[in-house]
Formats: C-alpha cells, structure tokens, sequence
C-alpha cells in the first residue's frame, strides 16, 4: 500500500504458471510415486508372518507386484508426456528440466534463497516460477531420482518378462551388465526409492513452510495453476 | 595325437557300441540340449564325420569344483564326452602325464591344429606382481593362458571364476583376479558360469559346439542362452508360494517343512540366471532349493560381494566396513531429513512469529530484480 516504488504489475499481477497436463501430472505422479513406495518396500520385505495353506488360495505376493508394475508404467508414461509437455507447454513447464546454473543472476538468486533458508534473508523475491533451489532440487533429486528409478525399474520387471519383451531389450540387456548383477540393480533401485522419499518429506515441507512464509502461493497453484503474489512490492 | 584323425562313431563302434544305443546317445544328447527331436539326426550325423575336438582345459586360480562337477555328469556321461566326443589333450587334473611331458602339450597342440581347438578355462589369472600369484609349470598363469589362447578357435570359461572372477577376486581382491576375459580380448569366449556350473551344462555346450561346429547362442553377457536365458525363480517348483506370499519365516518353521518359498530367507533365485530348476543336479536328483537351502546365486557377477546369503537384501558398503542393507540406510536418511525438516520448521515458526510483530516491514535488500 505504502510502496515507494511503483511495481511492475507483472510481479504483482497473478500469473498462470502451471497448466493443467502439468498440475494432473503432477498428482498422478504423487499418487504413483506414493504407491511405488509402500509396495516397493514391501516385495523387498515381505513383512507378514506365515502364511499356510494351498498356494492357489491367495496371491498376496503377485497382487502387490501387480499394483507396484502398473504405478511404475504409470510413473513412466507420466514422465514421457511431461517431457513431451516441457516442448509443448509454457517457459515454467521447462524449469525443472534446464536450471539455467550458468547464469549470473541465476546463480545470485540461488545464493539469496540458501540464505533465506538458513534464516538469514529477511525476505524472499518474488518468484513467479521455481525458485532457484527448488529447480536445482528438481533436477537432481526428483528427475534424475526418477529416471533412475524408471531405468533400473524396467531393468529389473524386463527380467520377469523374459528374453523377447521389450523391457528386456530396451533395458535389461544393458542395465544388469552396467550394475554387473540383478542382485545389484535390486540394491541400487532400493537405494533410489530412499532418495526420492527424502525428497518427497523435503518437498512437501518446503510447500508447506513456502505457502506460509515467501510471498506467493503455493500449494494452491498446483490445485488451479494461478500464482498470486501476497504484498505489492518489488 | 592320432586319435584325433577317428571319429567319435567310429571310436565308439570299436568299443562295441551297437548302432541302435549310438542313435539312443545322439537322441538323449539332443533333448539335454533342448533341441527338437529332428536334431538327434544332426548330433549322429556329426559324430559320425567329424574328428574329435582337440580340447585344452587350463586352470588358473580356482578350487577344481568345476572339474568335479564335469565329470558327474550323467547325460552325456562325462566319460564319454572325454573319451569320445572330444580329444582332451591336456587337463592337468586329469591327465596321465606330468611334468614337463605334460606342459610340452601346451605348446605342441596350438602348432598342431591352429585355430581348430577349444581353450577351456577353469579359474582365472590374477595380474597383480605381474601373475607371480598363480605359477604353473614355472611361468605364471596369465603369459601361458595368453598363449594358448592366441591360437584357439573359441575359448570356454568355466565357472564363476573364469567368468566373473568369483571368490579371489571379491573385496578387495588383493592379487587382482579377473574374469578371463580381461585378458583374452580377441577370442569367443563363451561363458559357463556357476560354482560349479551344472554338470549337463557343460557337457551339454560342448556337445553342441561339436555337433554344430559353432558356438550355441549366446546373451549380451556371453552365456548360452539355453541355459541362462531365465533366472531359477522363473522355473522354481516354489514360485506360486512365492505369488501367494507363502514365506518361510525362519528355519524349520511350519512353512519351511511344507516347502514354502525361501524368498525370506535370503534365496537368491529371483536374481540368478541358471538352469538349476530345470535340470536340477546330480543326474536331476535335487538342487540347493528342493533340499530346503535358498540359492546363493554363485552363477552371478559379484555374488560374493552381494551377502550376506541369508537377508533377501544385501548389505551396502561392506568396502567400507558398513552392514546394512538398503533399506536400512534408506531408513537412517529418512531420519536424518526428517529431523532436519522438524527443526527447520521449528526455526522457521520462531522466524515468522518474529516477523509479524515490528509494523513496518523489513524492505527488501532489493539487490534483486
């Protein structure tokens, strides 16, 4: 209201940053994630005591590898149209693909949001997209956790499918030679579903403590794609 | 050497084979093999025109199990195999001659039939002090394997050992073992992993390179896809245990005396590439799974370094003195961001209750855009 400096009214002006393929990407990606996880954790640990009688009676093993296959084919078409999305969509939708590390004020702007992190910055910019740690996140934790999840998942159900299918030849002829055994791509695929779940817990958080604390929506924008900004100032 | 001019019929007809159990062998041969019953004509077609197959068996670092192994198998019989099928012109193990007669064989044979004889490879050379760690004959392993490979037609690596390096060369591997195929870079090299491989499975490989005059069809990693194309846990007679969720718990439990799936028990099949469920050993009496013991993956890269054999998920980090599984260390991070979260929340609700109280607000440093 007592601004001394007229701002631009792009900063203040609500901006519609996430279109829909991207927000229903977006939660059909966390329901599948979410979903990949529990049962993912449980084929690695079975964790049920002794179950009896004729096999024929239940199929608790393969009913539990059934959803944890369709949530991955999920997780992987979703990744496919989001990268197709990132071509065909608005500038946000390539954010997290391409932080742009190499530039200056990219890199300033990423100083100031370690610092407002760590409590120090009194007060955030207004980011109208991800801010440049959350691109940086992204990228390294959450697309590349992802593809390697994906990769090393398919590796591993191209197994079961056999010599022939196409998992199997597009990834577990080359993906359990690189880790030099099953045995180690199943290791390393538990490894990536623990760095994606501290990547969800951190995630989440930063929405939350973002929604309240910085000077934009948050959560809400991944609901309705608007992203209205909370003071008129620069 | 002049055994080697006969063939493997006409050796077998003068020890008093009739021709009606000659035709039984080529049949049996055949289905071992997994081919269709029409190939039978092809296998008596080929033992009884082609010489045999001079054959070298070299050991380098290894514990012979694959030897003993080979010579229990019991379709083709091994004794036949040996006699017959191919001329093993030097097995330092089970040869008759010693000493520098025998080694004399190793240089004789490649002059003799260059490009015509197999190399086969039971252990491996480890490259370390320049292969000081495996001396045989006073030269080390890794010159003499070289030379004789230089010279063969295709070379067959037994075991883990020649394949993957098995045992000598898991953490840390001090005398440096490799799988022989570090070493022999320009050969077909056929790969018949397993500690030991299955008996049939590798008479069988022989067999079909003598019948065919060509190596059998081979995966991206260099085995017999006839053998290794599917993992143990593909053919498991326990597998719908496994479907079901029927788990043995613990050792002699309910479940494990009905013969329930050892999945919990560490059993390695789902992630091992072998023929045990199907061919089974000793003649096909049992295999580690029927007797109750899970698989402990021996055909498998690395499977020393991927313990313990008892815990479905191994342990991460042994280089570095660490014993836990995955899972484990997924949970300790976990933690460790949780608790990270939970204090920065904490912190940042200190901050923003701050924040609200002075009227004014703070104005931006506005050193950005």
């Amino acid at each position: 209201m007592d601004a001394q400096v007229t701002p631009p009214p792009e900063v203040t002006a609500p901006v519609y940053v996430y279109e829909l393929p991207v927000r229903l990407w977006h939660w059909i990606t966390a329901l599948a994630i979410t979903m990949l996880a529990i049962t993912g954790f449980l084929i690695g640990n079975p964790a049920w005591p002794l179950i009896t009688g004729e096999p024929y009676n239940h199929y608790i093993m393969g009913d539990i590898r059934f959803i944890h296959f369709t949530a991955g084919y999920v997780l992987a078409i979703g990744m496919l149209v989001r990268i197709y999305w990132a071509f065909a969509g608005n500038t946000y939708a390539r954010e997290i693909f391409i932080p742009h590390v190499w530039k200056r004020e990219w890199r300033s702007s990423f100083f100031r949001t370690i610092r407002w992190y760590l409590l120090i910055e009194p007060e955030t910019a207004k980011e109208v997209g991800h801010n440049p740690l959350a691109q940086l996140a992204m990228f390294t934790m959450f697309l590349l956790g992802v593809l390697f999840q994906i990769v090393t998942g398919f590796a591993l159900y191209g197994e079961g499918t056999g010599p022939g299918s196409w998992a199997n030849i597009v990834f577990s002829s080359w993906v359990i030679p690189a880790f030099s055994s099953s045995q180690d791509v199943h290791t390393w695929h538990h490894l990536g579903m623990w760095y994606l779940v501290i990547f969800v817990m951190i995630h989440v958080y930063m929405a939350i403590r973002e929604d309240i604390m910085s000077r934009q929506t948050i959560i809400s924008t991944m609901i309705n794609g608007w992203r209205f900004f909370k003071d008129n100032r620069p | 050497m002049t055994l080697n001019t006969q063939t493997f019929y006409e050796l077998m007809r003068a020890q008093g084979t009739s021709r009606r159990s000659f035709l039984k062998f080529c049949s049996l041969t055949a289905a071992a093999l997994g081919l269709e019953p029409a190939y039978a004509n092809s296998i008596a077609y080929a033992m009884e025109t082609k010489p045999r197959l001079p054959v070298l068996w070299m050991h380098g670092l290894e514990c012979t199990c694959c030897s003993e192994s080979f010579i229990r198998s019991g379709n083709p019989l091994s004794s036949d195999v040996i006699l017959k099928m191919i001329s093993l012109d030097y097995d330092d193990t089970l040869m008759a001659a010693a000493g520098e007669q025998a080694e004399a064989i190793l240089d004789e044979i490649p002059k003799k039939y260059p490009g015509e004889y197999i190399l086969a490879v039971e252990g491996n050379p480890p490259l370390n002090e320049d292969g000081m760690y495996c001396i045989v004959g006073g030269q080390p392993f890794v010159e003499k394997l070289k030379a004789v490979a230089a010279n063969a037609k295709a070379v067959i690596a037994w075991g883990a050992c020649a394949s993957w390096g098995c045992v000598q060369a898991a953490r840390p591997n001090p005398t440096n073992a490799v799988p022989i195929d570090k070493v022999i870079t320009d050969k077909p090299i056929i790969k018949v992993p397993g500690c030991p491989p299955i008996a049939e499975v590798m008479t069988g490989v022989i067999s079909y390179i003598l019948t065919f005059n060509k190596l059998p069809e081979l995966d991206s990693r260099g085995r017999p896809v006839m053998f290794y194309g599917q993992r143990i846990h593909d053919k498991c007679y326990r597998r719908p245990h496994f479907d079901a969720g029927e788990f043995v718990q613990s050792w002699d439990d309910e479940g494990a005396r009905a013969g329930y799936c050892l999945y919990k028990m560490g059993c390695k099949g789902p992630t091992t590439y072998n023929a045990c469920s199907t061919i089974r050993w000793n003649g096909g009496v049992s295999f580690p799974i029927q007797a109750g013991h899970g698989c402990i993956g021996c055909s498998e890269d690395n499977f020393w370094d991927n313990g313990p054999f008892y815990k479905r998920l191994s342990y991460v980090g042994a280089g570095l003195g660490v014993e836990a599984t995955a899972d484990e260390i997924g949970l300790i991070g976990a933690a460790a961001a949780g608790a990270g979260v939970a204090v920065h929340a904490g912190l940042s609700a200190v901050k923003q209750y701050n924040r609200k109280k002075p009227e004014p607000p703070v104005a931006p440093k506005g050193d950005q855009s």
